[in-house]
């Protein structure tokens, strides 16, 4: 036993900002000071406050160190570990209270959270599937298989309201039921497991991966017994390679322990998992696309129907969720459907993930149940907006998704709500950006990667998407017209029409959504050729304000083009035919008597 | 894709060798084209045609079927890399924090444009779609090395420690 245990967050984030180093300095300064069997350190998973990583918790006391560097170490060793003082200076100043320390679940950022699918995440050795068991892992698995008939564990799963946490919120327990019932041949069936989290600033599936790997494998292999298969694949993001290496060590942990394999739980029962790699194609998190890639091909999408459940992997019937979706099965089991069902909204039940993201003061990732509001997730749980700077729209669903204004601050996030108001759920990221982001630079930057990742299959992705870019493009260079812009809403129909898989039917929502709340913006450079939040460059000019110029000449001096003049101590003038915009003048004055419009 | 420059292949007895080995233990899998491609890549960091030639010979399968396969993915590349591969986020948490710029600032302190090479060998660059570390963003990695939270003027200090 040991007397104290400190846990370091493990996950790509912390990793990122050097918690590698602090485990390897802890364990040496635990070892130099003899507390070697006294106290234990952990790699854990996620803790959501990417923002103030690398995070170290030591518990029984639940100290939560933020930001540790090396150096800190020493310190925090021989104080805390040994002598029992907790160092107040390092900790996260949201848990320091004027009489002591604040539980972590009471600050802001923790206190409306409700963790399912998170639940083990920055709390256990993903590891170690130990750790897994002892925190209830693989009970939901042996109670399916010893107590339940597939039909039972689908008429719970259909119960609990559970619906798709990849973005498009199809019911779980009706995907399942779709599988099951089609018994042509009895042959092979297959699950898959959608881990290629291609939406840019969504991480929520990477950090149930990183953070509680088993429980990915055990809701698969709740799901094969339900659906009546053998084999399951896991198609992760080669992006993730934590990720990837804690899956490797997952499977082969629970095969060890027959978890995986033949005869599961002694019963006739018998389920493995495989896991295939991405190579980076967003398109690839199509379902269809997503087979198409494990079959060893392009992965272009299939049309649909026939639905995968009839006839998917190697054309064999075959059901795909993904990874969040499988984190929450074992709870449904666990605790049944009622309990699941009575978080949430009417048509939208239990919690969601979302990586926040952008300018927000705690970028992370939080679980709320679903209905709570985009201004609680941002203003409370997300500490607001950095430099007191105004919230002007909230994205999510990536690529597919759409902006949300400030008008819609106090709208329930659930899937119905988000696509009323033009946007949708998406994966879960939630990207966060105020005054001094553009929307139509958004929208344009949105477009440059549909049309990147557009697999090129079907014409109206493949062409309409580039032609948007190009009008989008016209845009932000004042080059449009009003016609323009009605163009581009009409080609946006178009492709939403006519596209062959979700890539492209949903590419155009970022332009729709930014059109139908910021339509002003986009006038504003059609018309008067003018970027309101300051950002495309070719609408921009840069002027010295001749009261505040002191003629220091060190814009001059820094000038790339040369475009500045003016005599010493007098003061400067920017030549605006030679002025290239790159701003190095703007951010050299020391008297603030440059700006741009 | 074909004007870029490149340097002659120049693969070693043994790297075929290694590469024989993870066909013959994955031919017998089904969709084993992916992982072997993979592989392949880690053996000679990339995928000429004289590698992806192998591959269809040994799996029995049409050159342009690797071929197709191989330059769909964004991961596999036809080119080699850079001594120091250089990947700057452009993620949506990246870019509305500015990578775009950190982007353009390497681009034109390296002369080379997205996917392409320095003469010597010794940098290339890359825009990635979101390693995942949105909390540090902006971020760049170079190899294996991550840099978070940064500005512009970051980008000559991170360079000077590969020169």
């Amino acid at each position: 036993m040991y007397r104290s245990h400190v846990l370091v967050c493990g996950g790509t984030g912390c990793t990122s900002s050097g918690s590698e180093e602090i485990i390897q300095a802890l364990q040496a300064e635990i070892d130099k000071n003899g507390l070697t069997s006294e106290v234990s350190v952990v790699k854990t998973g996620c803790h959501g406050l990417c923002a103030l990583g690398p995070i170290m918790i030591v518990y029984p006391e639940a100290s939560f160190y933020s930001m540790v560097k090396v150096e800190d170490i020493p310190e925090i060793v021989s104080e805390h570990l040994l002598k029992g003082r907790v160092v107040t200076r390092l900790l996260y100043n949201e848990t320091v209270t004027e009489d002591g320390m604040k539980s972590l679940s009471d600050t802001a950022f923790y206190k409306k959270q409700h963790r399912i699918a998170l639940r083990n995440c920055g709390v256990i050795n993903p590891e170690n599937i130990d750790e897994y068991i002892g925190t209830d892992g693989y009970q939901a698995l042996g109670k399916v298989l010893t107590e339940m008939t597939p039909d039972e564990v689908i008429q719970v799963v259909l119960d609990s309201g559970l619906r798709g946490r990849g973005g498009a919120g199809f019911p779980t327990g009706r995907k399942w039921q779709m599988a099951r019932n089609f018994v042509q041949d009895g042959g092979q069936k297959y699950v898959c497991c959608n881990a290629d989290e291609g939406d840019p600033g969504a991480f929520m599936d990477r950090s149930v991966l990183e953070g509680d790997p088993h429980v990915v494998l055990e809701a698969m292999t709740i799901a094969g017994y339900a659906i009546g298969a053998s084999q399951g694949y896991i198609y992760v993001r080669a992006e993730y390679p934590i990720a990837v290496e804690r899956l490797r060590i997952a499977i082969g942990q629970a095969r060890e322990y027959g978890l995986l394999g033949n005869n599961i739980f002694g019963t006739d029962f018998s389920f493995d998992i495989d896991l295939r790699l991405g190579a980076g194609a967003f398109v690839c998190g199509e379902e269809t696309a997503l087979m198409t890639s494990i079959e060893g091909n392009r992965g272009e999408p299939r049309p649909r129907p026939p639905f995968p459940a009839v006839k998917g992997l190697f054309a064999r019937p075959t059901i795909l969720n993904n990874v969040e979706t499988y984190a929450n099965i074992p709870q449904i089991i666990l605790h049944g459907a009622n309990w699941f069902a009575s978080m949430g909204t009417e048509k939208s039940k239990g919690t969601k993930v979302f990586a926040l993201g952008g300018k927000i003061n705690n970028t992370g990732l939080v679980e709320i149940p679903m209905g709570t509001t985009l201004r609680e997730v941002i203003e409370e749980i997300g500490g607001g907006i950095p430099d007191g700077k105004k919230f002007k729209a909230a994205q999510t669903g990536g690529p597919s998704g759409g902006c949300i204004p400030a008008e819609h601050y106090d709208v329930p996030i659930d899937y119905d709500n988000l696509l009323a108001i033009g946007s949708m759920m998406g994966s879960g990221g939630l990207i966060v950006m105020d005054e001094d982001n553009c929307m139509v630079d958004i929208a344009k930057f949105f477009l440059e990667f549909t049309v990147d990742e557009s697999c090129g299959k079907c014409t109206p992705c493949r062409v309409g998407t580039k032609r948007m870019y190009e009008m989008l493009d016209k845009i932000t260079k004042g080059q449009a017209t009003l016609e323009d812009l009605d163009k581009l809403e009409e080609l946006c129909y178009y492709i939403k029409e006519n596209a062959l898989c979700g890539l492209g039917q949903t590419a155009p929502n970022p332009v729709l959504s930014t059109l139908r709340y910021f339509r002003d913006e986009y006038v504003a450079h059609v018309v008067e050729k003018r970027c309101p939040a300051g950002v495309c460059k070719a609408l921009l000019s840069y002027t010295i304000d001749a009261d505040k110029c002191k003629g220091c000449t060190l814009c001059a001096r820094n000038c790339p083009a040369n475009a500045i003049t003016g005599a010493v101590k007098e003061p400067h003038v920017i030549d605006q035919s030679k002025c290239i915009k790159c701003g190095a003048c703007m951010e050299k004055c020391r008297f603030s008597a440059i700006s741009k419009k | 894709m074909s004007s870029k420059n490149t340097v002659p292949f120049a693969g070693t007895k043994a790297q075929e060798e290694q590469l024989l080995q993870v066909i013959s233990e994955n031919k017998e899998e089904r969709g084993a084209l992916m992982p072997i491609l993979q592989h392949a890549q880690e053996i000679y960091g990339y995928l000429p045609i004289e590698v992806q030639t192998i591959i269809a010979r040994e799996l029995d399968i049409p050159l342009e079927k690797v071929y197709g396969v191989v330059t769909f993915y964004s991961q596999f590349s036809l080119f080699p890399k850079g001594k120091y591969k250089i990947s700057v986020c452009l993620g949506t948490a990246c870019y509305v924090k500015g990578s775009g710029d950190i982007f353009n600032k390497l681009s034109e302190t390296l002369a080379i444009d997205s996917g392409e090479c320095t003469a010597d060998g010794k940098f290339s660059l890359d825009a990635c779609r979101c390693i995942g570390a949105c909390g540090l963003a902006p971020v760049l990695t170079v190899n294996d090395d991550v840099y978070g939270r940064l500005t512009v003027d970051d980008v000559d200090g991170i360079l000077e420690k590969y020169v």
